[in-house]
């Protein structure tokens, strides 16, 4: 009952804090291809693999208490910032435990930059073509990003690095 | 002449109800229509267990995808031909992609979904690119052709005009079913000029924009889209439906993995369970292969498994109640322990369920903006976002509507509430 939703709170109190509606988008995404069990399915869009349903249940959680949503005016753009409630903590008192090695996945991303998470998701969202043609394809569909060789090359880096720790 | 570019010696038409017409010339379109594939999507329903609710709900993904061909080819040809934004050689791969978008569609497809970890835009992907007749015809096109119309499908085609036409807030597809499901189901919601869109629908290099003196046919769609969700796709007793469906599947999945031998071997489930499944396993599959098994399977020796097939086959469906999540997600629990104590499987017979639609959205620049907006073109020729132009919209851009129940066997409950108190107290808490 309810495990979906308690999965997102549980990710999210363990990030304790996710900056950018885009980055939770992505991180997630990075997890469920880590093999962590999340549900929310994914199609590409213009800014990289991205679920609807992701942000149905973010917007639900918000309606629901469990998550408070900060809004920061950063001119150009709004950003938004997640934590978990107190009433998110007791809701949490229901869920499974989360599993082994989510918290190190998370820490891992959270430090990264939303363009660079968009770049890994999409790397990933690719990953059943040849190693050539992931990087062709990403730069076609992220063609007004700009991505250097570098970030490419750290992309990969940090792809395998992570897969290191994944769930097998 | 190249097979790209060959015609039918007569134009081919289906009679639809809704377009009146579906007009084929194409002899590619001709090809794709006749392949294994694609006439599967005859035995899969449009709205799934929507019939068990409106009775008129039994047209297929077929009747779907060729109106959404339909409309995209009206777009093309009576819209967009000649016009120098548009890129006429996009006009046959547009067409297939049109026609081909829910190839992957499996029986019942949010359940199977949802139960085998599945995503049917993956098998779309893999019928078109795979050993299959649909891959053979486009191939005859261009090597490259099955993926070009993958990509448009799968959104990573470099043309984001096309990508719009399939994909977007206002797109074929969505265009068709709005209006099928509409007439299928009976219901007067759904309906919209879409004469009139098409006919002040304009294209753009980054995707398809909407004149302005056409804004008021487009509130009628966004306002249409509106109430079906509402009265049509979330209608609780079908969803009620959806539950049950889901739960048959979890039952045999979890037989299966138990060792539990079935009186009715579930031949065609077999390497969904086991997840070793091919392509052609999938495709094999379609809603009266399941509901043949659902049939056999009210004679299994499995309680549950023989009462949820019985509750589907013969319309038995769950009762739902209100629920509030926020406020009571601890009486989900204790709703469990009670149905334990009362010897019911709460894993099978106590299940919530969301529903939301968002009816449009839009975002400024910046890092959410993952919803193309719908664009009106001003007299100036300058592009307005929709909600900027219309106060109708305005109204309801951004704002989501979300529903919660719970559904439960009433009937057992009911029926057995003088025998088991907890029967009673389950009751009580259910239903106030």
């Amino acid at each position: 009952m309810l495990q979906e939703h308690a999965k997102i709170v549980q990710f999210i109190s363990m990030a304790n804090e996710v900056t950018g509606r885009k980055k939770l988008q992505k991180m997630i995404y990075i997890a469920k291809k880590m093999n962590f069990p999340f549900a929310e399915k994914y199609e590409l869009h213009m800014y990289g693999p991205y679920s609807e349903e992701l942000t149905l249940r973010i917007e639900e959680l918000r309606e629901m208490g469990f998550l408070s949503e900060q809004c920061t005016d950063k001119g150009s753009y709004v950003q938004y910032s997640y934590q978990v409630t107190e009433e998110g903590e007791g809701f949490l008192e229901t869920a499974d435990a989360p599993p082994e090695m989510l918290s190190s996945c998370i820490a891992r991303m959270n430090v990264k930059s939303s363009r660079f998470l968009e770049l890994v998701s999409t790397l990933l969202y690719f990953d059943h073509l040849e190693k050539d043609e992931q990087i062709a394809k990403v730069l076609i569909v992220k063609n007004k990003l700009n991505f250097t060789a570098e970030e490419v090359t750290s992309a990969f880096e940090f792809i395998s690095e992570m897969q290191a720790n994944s769930v097998q | 002449m190249e097979y790209k570019d060959e015609k039918l010696v007569e134009e081919k038409v289906f009679k639809d109800p809704v377009h009146r017409y579906i007009h084929v010339r194409d002899k590619v379109i001709w090809d794709v229509i006749g392949t294994s594939e694609f006439q599967r999507l005859r035995r899969i329903k449009q709205l799934g267990t929507t019939y068990l609710v409106f009775h008129g709900a039994e047209h297929s993904r077929f009747h779907h995808s060729l109106g959404v061909y339909e409309i995209v080819r009206r777009i093309i040809d009576d819209g967009f031909s000649g016009r120098p934004e548009w890129n006429s050689d996009e006009r046959l791969v547009t067409m297939c992609a049109a026609l081909l978008h829910d190839l992957g569609h499996g029986p019942f497809s949010h359940a199977f979904e949802n139960v085998f970890d599945l995503d049917h835009e993956q098998f779309t992907q893999a019928i078109l690119l795979g050993d299959t007749e649909v891959n053979a015809v486009l191939r005859r096109v261009a090597p490259d052709f099955p993926q070009k119309v993958a990509d448009i499908i799968g959104k990573t085609y470099p043309d984001k005009l096309v990508v719009s036409l399939i994909s977007s807030q206002i797109d074929a597809d969505r265009m068709d079913y709005l209006q099928r499901d509409a007439y299928f189901t009976g219901v007067s919601y759904g309906h919209f000029d879409m004469e009139r869109i098409l006919r002040v629908m304009r294209p753009t290099e980054e995707q398809a924009v909407i004149k302005y003196s056409g804004m008021h046919a487009v509130e009628d769609y966004i306002m249409s889209r509106y109430q079906m969700y509402w009265q049509v796709y979330f209608h609780p007793v079908s969803r009620s439906a959806e539950v049950i469906l889901t739960k048959i599947l979890h039952r045999a999945k979890q037989l299966h993995e138990n060792g539990y031998i079935f009186k009715q071997e579930p031949v065609h489930f077999r390497s969904f369970f086991d997840k070793t499944f091919k392509l052609e396993d999938y495709i094999a599959l379609d809603e009266s292969i399941l509901l043949t098994y659902f049939q056999m399977w009210m004679k299994e020796d499995d309680p549950i498994l023989a009462d949820l097939c019985y509750r589907f086959i013969n319309r038995r469906l769950f009762q739902y109640a209100e629920f509030d999540p926020a406020k009571e997600y601890r009486k989900i629990g204790e709703l469990e322990q009670l149905f334990k104590d009362a010897g019911i499987d709460p894993a099978y017979y106590l299940v919530t369920d969301s529903s939301s639609d968002l009816p449009y959205d839009f975002y400024g620049p910046g890092e959410e903006n993952e919803r193309l907006p719908i664009y009106l073109q001003m007299p100036n020729g300058e592009l307005s976002e929709l909600s900027r132009s219309s106060d109708v919209v305005d109204a309801i851009s951004g704002k989501r509507r979300t529903d919660h129940k719970i559904y439960f066997p009433e009937d057992v409950l009911e029926a057995g509430k003088e025998q088991n108190p907890l029967y009673g107290r389950i009751l009580h808490m259910l239903k106030g």
